[in-house]
């Protein structure tokens, strides 16, 4: 039967498994929203296309699933730019569908044309223009293939109004064969075995994990393996949850607010098994001095980030999972309670650390940001779903919330895209109607989104969003107290903020503040209890830092801790 | 070092841009670059002149790898190959050089295709060296305009591209 080709891709979305589509509407692309008028999705209605795509990228993360947008052409395009370039640098699976001017007029700076495959090329896994009705299904089909596959990404399928609308024979592709693109997902046996061979060698190992034992859905393998072995575990931001936070064989964060045992560590490690992780420069300060004693083991499904910054005497490329489980099965055969007990020292010595210098700040008369989050892990347990914006309020996010399981920390690292938080929070939010999901978020960034407390209270998506309000774009002002002689240059909001209380209340969400210590527990229980979105205004100190803190550039040993 | 990378890329529009905006986004060196189709219209090959220290290079390779669009990747300088370039060359020629020019071309098995009323237009191919020679004793008797089709190579033996490892 012939379909047009609004109703191949609504086919199409049904055939990948989509449930949930992330939407702004406009003139180029409302044939394709006419069918969806009528299509069995969830489909939220943003008021910003970057919170469109930020918040299939929450959807996307929390659940693992590829998160959908639907956009118009032009303006409708190029503001979801932020969100792929967010996205694209955390590796997270989205299809981006952009409206476009039909095929006649592209090139002629038609009515909201903008060459959106073009500007996207660097920061999409993969992207296509639609020419030919006949491709549409195979380049749909492609396009979650390739967005969730190997190293997820976002992937944008540009779809002219003419394509839209035009019939053809639909047949939807069984098979996606692509040969440009085969992602090795099984590691070299050879290379496997000689990882193990280093591992049992080794008097100071150290597992090093990023974002991939996440996107991989590792987090099983990795436990596994830290405590057959004993290896103690630390993360990256992006890594948070691949490995529960309260474990004792867990040293936190590690990079430039990691903790000091964690930073330590990697300076005295042996060896370094990096998992899913890619050395980025917030993780290894100073290169030349990172992990200067350590062999290291790199395991990751992308080529491209082996030896990339940092040489690794042992490659290995492939899928987290798969690896570890077959580390696993292999360590089966060799003696490992004598490993185990051989690591006491390495044990002992991080134990010390720890008692040298444990994350803390002074608790005063004024609310401070890491208390505010600490009685959150407490009076959730760790169970809650956290999504941040940037800056301090991240940082502290990261520090003081032990998560005990992945794909429940969201936030955007490798862009570091204020504005992040609050989307992310709706999309997650849609992912998991019945769980609690919390924004922390600062006063600068959380303006950078705020209308999408709108959507938040149009679906009844009972977010709670938690303003660690400074009155400063605090990591900023950190930064020129730090290095550019406390000279505040644009940094202050001055108090100018709006009455955060009164602007959720103006959107139809409930608004509640405090300003004392003592005010903290009561009103994150109030909050926790209110079945609807939430606003809270935590006061907080408006000159409190964060620290430990390695300045950009130095070795990991050379940490500020006050 | 310099290095001679071939690629097979499917062949559809935009992946010029795709390889170009790598090299400029990612701050790497193209000396010069080919692109043609191949005997199958849906395959072009393309071959790249680049030049950076091994870790360059690796990571060079490894993302052009990695564009869903390239099908294969193939860096010759591991390899026996040969290459050659086309250039069409317009030198000044006067009563007194004309004579020169000539001769030269003709050590260099190059051909005079266009004769204008104080120039000579000559065609030459070869690799590098014979082209950089060619050059060299032409400049001195003026060089007008000269253009330059870009390296293309290939490698030795009877194995195909898509053969090689
Ligand atoms: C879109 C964007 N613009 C600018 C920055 C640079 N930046 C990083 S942190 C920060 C301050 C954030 O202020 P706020 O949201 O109040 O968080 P705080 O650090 O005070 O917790 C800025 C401006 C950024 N990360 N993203
Ligand atoms: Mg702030």
């Amino acid at each position: 039967m012939k379909k047009t080709g609004s109703q191949i891709i609504v086919e199409c979305l049904k055939k990948e498994g989509v449930d949930t589509l992330f939407n702004y509407p406009g003139g180029a692309v409302l044939p394709l929203f006419d069918e969806l008028s009528s299509a069995p999705f969830h489909q939220v209605l943003v008021r910003h296309e970057q919170a469109a795509v930020h918040a299939a990228d929450g959807y996307a993360r929390a659940s693992g699933k590829v998160g959908v947008v639907v956009v118009t052409s032009g303006p409708g395009a190029t503001n979801t730019v932020t969100g792929i370039a967010t996205a694209y640098m955390d590796s997270i699976p989205i299809v981006i569908l952009t409206g476009q001017i039909p095929t006649s007029l592209i090139g002629n700076d038609a009515f909201q044309e903008a060459d959106i495959v073009g500007i996207t090329r660097p920061c999409t896994k993969h992207n296509y223009l639609v020419k030919e009705l006949k491709d549409l299904s195979r380049i749909l089909k492609e396009a979650f293939y390739i967005a969730r596959s190997g190293r997820p990404g976002p992937v944008l399928v540009d779809l002219p109004k003419d394509i839209l609308v035009d019939s053809a024979e639909f047949k939807y592709p069984e098979k996606v064969s692509i040969r440009g693109y085969r992602p090795t997902l099984e590691g070299h046996p050879g290379q496997i075995q000689r990882a193990i061979h280093l591992i049992l060698k080794s008097k100071r190992p150290l597992l090093y994990v990023g974002g991939g034992v996440i996107s991989s859905n590792a987090s099983k393998e990795l436990f596994h393996l830290s405590e057959k072995l004993g290896i103690p575990v630390t993360m990256t931001l992006m890594g948070l949850g691949g490995f529960p936070g309260n474990h004792p064989l867990s040293l936190g964060m590690l990079g430039m607010h990691g903790t000091y045992r964690a930073n330590m560590a990697v300076m005295e490690s042996d060896l370094l098994i990096a998992v899913g992780a890619r050395f980025d420069d917030r993780v290894t300060g100073k290169l030349e001095s990172f992990a200067p004693q350590a062999r290291v083991i790199h395991i990751d499904i992308d080529p491209t980030s082996i030896s990339k910054n940092v040489r690794v005497d042992l490659p290995i490329v492939g899928d987290c999972k798969r690896i570890l489980s077959k580390i696993l099965s292999l360590l089966e055969k060799e003696e490992t309670p004598s490993f185990r007990g051989g690591l006491h020292k390495w044990h002992r010595q991080i134990e010390s650390w720890k008692a040298i210098y444990d994350m803390n700040y002074q608790q005063e008369q004024i609310i401070k940001p890491q208390y505010v989050i600490e009685k959150m892990d407490e009076l959730t347990g760790g169970e809650a779903i956290l999504t941040t914006e940037v800056g301090q309020n991240q940082m502290w996010a990261a520090q003081y919330y032990k998560y005990l399981k992945p794909r429940t920390f969201l936030t955007s690292g490798g862009l570091g895209t204020m504005g992040y938080g609050l989307p992310a929070a709706i999309g997650a939010q849609v992912a998991f109607p019945n769980r609690l999901v919390i924004g922390i978020s600062g006063d600068g960034s959380f303006q950078m989104n705020s209308q999408e407390l709108a959507t938040a209270v149009q679906y009844r998506l009972p977010i709670k969003v938690a303003i660690l309000n400074n009155g400063y774009l605090g990591m900023v002002r950190q930064w020129q107290e730090f290095f550019y002689g406390k000279r505040y240059a644009s940094s202050s909001l001055e108090g100018i903020s709006p009455d955060f209380v009164k602007l959720a209340e103006a959107y139809g969400a409930v608004g509640l503040r405090a300003t004392k210590p003592e005010e903290v527990v009561p009103v994150l229980k109030k909050a926790f209890s209110i079945p609807e979105p939430v606003v809270i205004d935590f006061v907080i100190d408006p000159e409190e830092n964060v620290y430990p803190m390695v300045p950009a550039g130095e070795p990991l040993n050379q940490m500020r801790l006050v | 070092m310099r290095h001679v990378i071939t690629l097979l890329v499917e062949n559809e529009f935009g992946v010029l841009a795709r390889i170009a905006g790598l090299f400029s986004g990612r701050g790497f060196n193209i000396e010069c670059l080919s692109v043609a189709e191949t005997l199958d219209p849906a395959v072009s090959t393309m071959t790249i002149v680049t030049r950076g220290d091994d870790q360059i290079i690796e990571q060079v390779l490894k993302q052009l790898n990695k564009l869903i669009s390239i099908i294969k990747v193939v860096d010759l300088i591991d390899k026996d190959f040969v290459e050659r370039e086309m250039i069409l060359v317009k030198v000044l020629a006067t009563e007194k050089t004309r004579e020169e020019i000539l001769r030269i071309v003709d050590i260099f098995r190059g051909k005079v295709i266009d004769v204008g009323a104080k120039t000579y237009t000559i065609e030459i191919t070869g690799d590098e060296k014979k082209i950089d020679a060619l050059l060299s004793l032409l400049k001195p008797l003026g060089i007008k305009e000269l253009v330059r089709t870009g390296r293309v190579a290939m490698s030795r033996g009877s194995k195909a591209m898509t053969e090689l490892t």
